[in-house]
This record gives C-alpha cells, sequence and structure tokens, in this order.
C-alpha cells in the first residue's frame, strides 16, 4: 500500500526507467534547430515583411480612420453636412489631402493583403485560388489608382 | 468544439473569427466607398445626389453597423501586436479582449446619437 502511494505521485510510465548509462534515450532534435538544410537566412522573406507591415499599418490606420470617422460621421453635424462643397472645403488643404491619400494607399494594401491570407485559408483549388488573387489584385491596383487619380485632379469649379 | 481541429473555441478562437470577418466586410465597404467619392469628378449633382442616400435613416443603421465593425477591428488589432510584441502580451490575451470590449462598448453608446440622432429626428419629427 505505502508503494502505491508514493509511485502514483511519479506515474507509472515516469516511475519506470527504460534508459541508463549504457542504454541512453534517442535523442529528439528541437523542432526549429538550424540544420545544414536549413537556407542561411530564414529572415527578410516577403511574408515576414507582409507580417510587419499588416502591424505597422495598422497603428497608422487608427489614427486615420478613427480620425476620419470622427470628421465624417461625429463632428460639425455628422453626415448631414457631407456634399461636393464640404468636400471641395477640405481637399483645398494639402494637410487633407495627404492625410486621404495615406489613408487610402494604407487601408487598401493592408485590405487586400489580409483578403490575400484570406484566400490563401479557405481557396484549396489552384485554379480558383490564381483566379480569386487575380480579381483581388487587379480591384486593388484599380481602387488605388482610381483614389488616387480623384485627389489630385479634384476640381472644384468643374461646374 | 470537434476533434482533430485547429478550432479550439473560446475567446482567442471567436476574437479571431470577428477579426477576419469585420476586416473583409470593411474592404469591401472601402471599394464601394472609393467608387462613391470619384463621383466628385463626375458632377456636383451626380456627388450630392449618392450622398443624400447616405443621410437616409436605413443607410445610417448601416453606418452604425459599419462604425461598430471598424472600431471592433481597430481596438482588437491593437489587442493583436500587443499579443505579438509585448513579452506578457500571450499571457494577458484574455484580459486584453475584455478591455477592448469594455472600450468598444462604450464608444458605442457615445457613437448612438451623433450617427443615429439625425435618423430618429428624420423618423419621428423633430
Ligand atoms: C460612413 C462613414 C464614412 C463617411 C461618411 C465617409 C465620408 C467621406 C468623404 C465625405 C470623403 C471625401 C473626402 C473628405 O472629405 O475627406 C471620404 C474620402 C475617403 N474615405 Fe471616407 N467616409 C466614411 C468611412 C470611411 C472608412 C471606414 C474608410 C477606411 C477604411 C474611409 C476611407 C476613405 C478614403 C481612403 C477616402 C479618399 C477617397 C479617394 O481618394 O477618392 N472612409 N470619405
Ligand atoms: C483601424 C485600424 C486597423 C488596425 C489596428 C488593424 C490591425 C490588423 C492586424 C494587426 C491584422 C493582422 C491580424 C493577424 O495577423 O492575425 C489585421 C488583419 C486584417 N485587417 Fe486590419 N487593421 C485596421 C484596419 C483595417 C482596415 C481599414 C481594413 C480594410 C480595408 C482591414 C482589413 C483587414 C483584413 C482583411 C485582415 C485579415 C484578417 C485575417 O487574416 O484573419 N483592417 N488588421
Amino acid at each position: 500500500m505505502s508503494t502505491e502511494t508514493t509511485s502514483a505521485a511519479v506515474g507509472p510510465v515516469e516511475g519506470v526507467t527504460l534508459y541508463d548509462a549504457g542504454n541512453p534515450a534517442p535523442l529528439i532534435e528541437p523542432p526549429r534547430k538550424r540544420t545544414g538544410k536549413t537556407p542561411r537566412s530564414t529572415r527578410g522573406n516577403f511574408e515576414m515583411a507582409a507580417w510587419l507591415f499588416m502591424r505597422l499599418s495598422g497603428v497608422v490606420l487608427v489614427v486615420l480612420v478613427l480620425g476620419h470617422l470622427l470628421l465624417q460621421l461625429v463632428l460639425d453635424g455628422g453626415v448631414s453636412k457631407i456634399g461636393f462643397a464640404f468636400v471641395a472645403g477640405r481637399w483645398a488643404s494639402p494637410f487633407w489631402q495627404v492625410w486621404d491619400l495615406l489613408m487610402l494607399w494604407l487601408a487598401m494594401l493592408h485590405g487586400a493583403n489580409g483578403l490575400r491570407t484570406v484566400v490563401n485559408d479557405y481557396a484549396e483549388r489552384p485554379n480558383t485560388r490564381l483566379w480569386l488573387k487575380g480579381l483581388l489584385y487587379t480591384a486593388t491596383v484599380f481602387t488605388i489608382l482610381l483614389g488616387t487619380l480623384v485627389i489630385f485632379t479634384f476640381d472644384p469649379n468643374i461646374r | 468544439m470537434p476533434a482533430g481541429t485547429l478550432y479550439r473555441g473560446r475567446e482567442g478562437m471567436w476574437s479571431w473569427v470577428a477579426h477576419r470577418v469585420t476586416g473583409v466586410l470593411i474592404f469591401f465597404f472601402l471599394f464601394v466607398h472609393v467608387l462613391d467619392t470619384a463621383l466628385v469628378r463626375v458632377s456636383p449633382e451626380a456627388y450630392d445626389d449618392v450622398v443624400a442616400t447616405y443621410k437616409t435613416p436605413i443607410v445610417a443603421l448601416l453606418e452604425y453597423g459599419l462604425v461598430a465593425a471598424i472600431l471592433f477591428h481597430a481596438l482588437n488589432g491593437l489587442r493583436v501586436i500587443a499579443v505579438d510584441f509585448w513579452s506578457k502580451g500571450p499571457r494577458y490575451q484574455k484580459q486584453m479582449l475584455w478591455t477592448v470590449m469594455a472600450i468598444w462598448f462604450v464608444l458605442m453608446v457615445g457613437a448612438l446619437y451623433p450617427v443615429l440622432g439625425h435618423a430618429v429626428r428624420a423618423l419621428f419629427g423633430s
């Protein structure tokens, strides 16, 4: 009875030693150990840059997007004030032009890269992945170019 | 949760699901949003006509939903960044999620009047 209570703390498996000095346990290689087959540098690849970009752009977008929402939806009468004249007033200032431009590029690249991850996760057939990513990149380039063009060519005296 | 899956349930998984869903929603919104803003290059009337629909009560509700999605994605995004870069981040991920939800709730209550006030006035008279 006493042997049972003392060995219970150790457990049945750990209690028995299968190995000793003459018969050592096999060595298990640590999971991410550098071996001869590991590339010399595992840094500086595209996926790591993308991962870092998601975090850096995220921090900047907090200011840009939440500031944008505050200006458009909360301050100065909320949505009710928005119209052509309002936009003309905003884009008369280079400060807001740069703000919107930065927000456009960062949000589109951040969102597109996020969607790339989502496509990679769920679309399993190579053809589906190709088409979805082709569509995604086309829409992204189109939106960024259109938005940039609109900011730079805005004309308050269009009519 | 079924066996043999990476999906573990609980706060960690559901916050990830919500982060993903809100991220995709915001991306689709942004695509449409740049298109509607581009109407300023067509004519002031074309732009004002489309923006007029944004001031209707139903769209005001959608705007409130958009605010909800962005606030969650932004706050939870900061939490994800803290989990990745702060040495104690992984240990406090759950507490940070509840902090995120508390701040989110307070901001959503604060957004009620600015975002939906005009819709209520439009529906029930001034
Ligand atoms: C319902 C909420 C929103 C309203 C009422 C709104 C309103 C506007 C308005 C009036 C403009 C014209 C320029 C200006 O005044 O600065 C604009 C531009 C812009 N907004 Fe928003 N916005 C909203 C939400 C968002 C969100 C959530 C994002 C980002 C994810 C965003 C990104 C942009 C960008 C990138 C531009 C520049 C577009 C271009 O380059 O043509 N907006 N928005
Ligand atoms: C407001 C500030 C924002 C912050 C702090 C933020 C933060 C983040 C972070 C840290 C990630 C990476 C998550 C991970 O690797 O697990 C992420 C993913 C993502 N974000 Fe954002 N983001 C913001 C705005 C946006 C905007 C405006 C969009 C849309 C245009 C967007 C769309 C996405 C998408 C689609 C993903 C991928 C989700 C996934 O893979 O599950 N985010 N965000």
